[in-house]
């Protein structure tokens, strides 16, 4: 009689602390190995694409902040920038400093809630309450430099909402002065830690090849070797202007990829030392009254500049019509926006390629054959946030 | 980044072939039945090498004829450029998966299915991917309202979710506020100076 052999199904969440929100991951077992993996995705699906071609550009703006919500400014900063293509205008040097500024500072809240909650998943209980005190110093920035914690609305098309408060430049430099010692001290904990790198050294492994035709981007194509960085390679806003190192993994596993993440935070922070060392004067927003609001100062003096800011938050602008996809670097990997506009005030189609949805897929191709243990170190590594992948 | 080193002989190659450029940057339009070749070429050129699909999106033209425009976004490492790759389906239509070509693009086709209801042949496993299960309609074609057509709610005497037709206690307020004016020049002008 042949040997018969029965797999199992396991639902792992949609409700497991593990599964980095709402992931329904349905995997097929034989014994402890995985044969198989399903992610159901979309419990988290809003249809932020529809809700952005009923609105204004200018309205369509805070829904780049409820996507990937750890690092909400990044992908405000991919649609700031396909409209400004579209519209063809500059952001002055300022505004682009701002910009550099709050993209790296979100590059580390990204990079320190992953590495941290990484580190939870396989069993690191200490890291997560070190790096979330230094987490909620940025978000203070944030709130300082655009009122709110983390959905900011702050980087608008033509540059930023406005300038830094008073002191704000300061404090940040202050916290650069003080973050390699925390970056030191969670390396302290995990990167030689014998648990840790059981549970994540040749773990989730990924060829450069398989990660390119899996369509990785960002940590997951470096971690596997692969130089790219859009910020090096397709510089925008002015990155090419700024010194830093792009560190690349070697054997593309979970450790490689939590390694890049620990040095791209350092190099997050030399760019924003540098930034507001070199941080010129003027204004931060375009001074194209097409996307710019009149001043404060004018609108109570003249009836013009009134209408002016009336209109522009009610119709809003109208945006050439054409066709543009820009990208940004994000902690995640490539953040893109494809726009479509018709020439009316609200776009026509708006696709946002979010980096994670490209590497969740990979999930059933990286976790095959791997142990049930393993799959909340690589869910960790990939950085997943529902927020973007379900939109 | 660098240009795209195209050959220009492609257009014998591929019959339906319309090179055009957006932002520097070439656009491919080509028929549904070239596009698995043309994709294939353009990952194989040893010149082109365009081994990274970013991503494949859909877009609906009601008026149209060939109502969907599919929309297929690729990177090249290693000569760092971009190429769009568009052709167009009807609403009956179909058009062949690309996922033996780029394996990522298994969910890219399952999304735009879900959202648009473009059917791709000879995809592995084409099921709906975002939205809800057993979801009924394509929530991004432009005839889909933006309300949706069901909502759901617990009903704590079947004590389970149920779901109903939706229901606004308040109508949809779409103002319409457009109007030709573009802004006015003076003020431009005083900004300039501030």
């Amino acid at each position: 009689m042949a040997k018969e052999t029965k797999t199992m199904n396991l639902n792992f969440g949609p409700q497991h602390p593990a599964a980095h929100g709402v992931l329904r991951l349905i995997l097929e077992l034989d014994g402890e190995v995985i044969e198989r993996a399903d992610p159901h995705i979309g419990l988290l699906h809003r249809g932020t694409e529809k809700l952005i071609e009923n609105k204004t550009y200018t309205q369509a703006v805070p829904y780049f902040d409820r996507l990937d919500y750890v690092a909400p400014m990044n992908q405000e900063h991919a649609f700031a920038l396909a409209i400004e293509k579209l519209l063809d205008i500059k952001v002055p040097p300022r505004g682009s400093h701002i910009r550099v500024i709050f993209c790296e500072i979100g590059r580390i809240l990204s990079h320190i809630l992953n590495i941290t909650t990484q580190a939870l998943d396989v069993g690191a209980l200490t890291p997560s309450l070190w790096g979330f005190e230094e987490r909620e110093k940025l978000m203070v920035f944030y709130e300082r430099v655009s009122g709110s914690r983390l959905h900011a609305n702050y980087f608008r098309p033509g540059g930023v909402h406005q300038d830094f408060p008073v002191g704000l430049k300061e404090d940040i430099l202050d916290f650069c002065k003080n973050f390699p010692k925390v970056i030191d001290d969670l390396e302290n904990l995990l990167t030689d830690n014998r648990i840790f790198k059981q549970r994540n050294v040749d773990i989730g492994i990924v060829s450069p090849q398989d990660a390119v035709a899996h369509g990785f981007s960002g940590v997951m194509l470096r971690g596997s070797g692969i130089a790219w960085d859009l910020r090096r390679s397709q510089p925008y806003e002015g990155y090419d202007k700024f010194k830093f190192k792009i560190p690349i993994g070697k054997n593309g596993d979970c450790y490689d990829r939590y390694l890049c993440r620990i040095e791209e935070m350092r190099e997050s922070t030399n760019i924003i030392i540098e930034a507001i060392k070199s941080l010129p004067e003027g204004p931060v927003m375009t001074t194209d009254g097409k996307v710019s609001p009149p001043s404060r100062a004018a609108m109570k003096k003249s009836m013009e500049a009134l209408i002016h800011h009336f209109k522009l938050f009610t119709e809003g602008y109208h945006v050439p019509k054409g066709e543009v996809y820009a990208c940004v670097e994000a902690p995640k990997g490539e953040f893109g926006v494809y726009l479509i506009a018709d020439g009316s005030n609200k776009p026509y189609r708006c696709k946002i390629k979010a980096p994670g949805f490209a590497h969740l897929q990979a999930m059933d191709y990286v976790v095959k054959g791997h142990m049930l243990a393993d799959v909340p170190a690589v869910l960790g590594s990939m950085d997943i946030v529902f927020g973007e992948i379900d939109r | 980044m660098q240009k795209v080193n195209l050959d220009l002989n492609l257009k014998n190659e591929f019959k339906s072939l319309n090179i055009t450029e957006n932002f520097s940057e070439p656009v491919l339009e080509v028929s549904t039945e070239e596009l698995p070749g043309l994709l294939v070429y353009l990952r194989d050129n040893k010149n082109l090498r365009f081994r990274q699909l970013i991503d494949i999106l859909g877009v609906d033209y009601p008026k149209r004829v060939n109502r969907f425009d599919v929309i297929y976004l690729l990177l090249s490492h290693e000569f760092n450029n971009r190429i769009t790759v568009k052709t167009s389906v009807k609403l009956d239509g179909a058009l062949p998966s690309v996922v033996p070509i780029f394996p990522v693009a298994n969910w890219f086709e399952r999304e735009a299915f879900d959202m648009y209801g473009i059917k791709f042949t000879n995809h592995p496993d084409l099921r709906r991917i975002l939205t809800d299960y057993e979801f009924e309609g394509y929530p991004l074609r432009k005839d889909f309202p933006l309300s949706g057509h069901t909502e759901v709610r617990y009903d704590d005497e079947l004590k389970k979710v149920v779901y109903e037709p939706v229901k606004l206690s308040q109508a949809y307020r779409d103002f319409d506020f457009e109007s030709p004016w573009e802004g006015t020049k003076y003020i431009k002008k005083e900004t300039d100076k501030r």
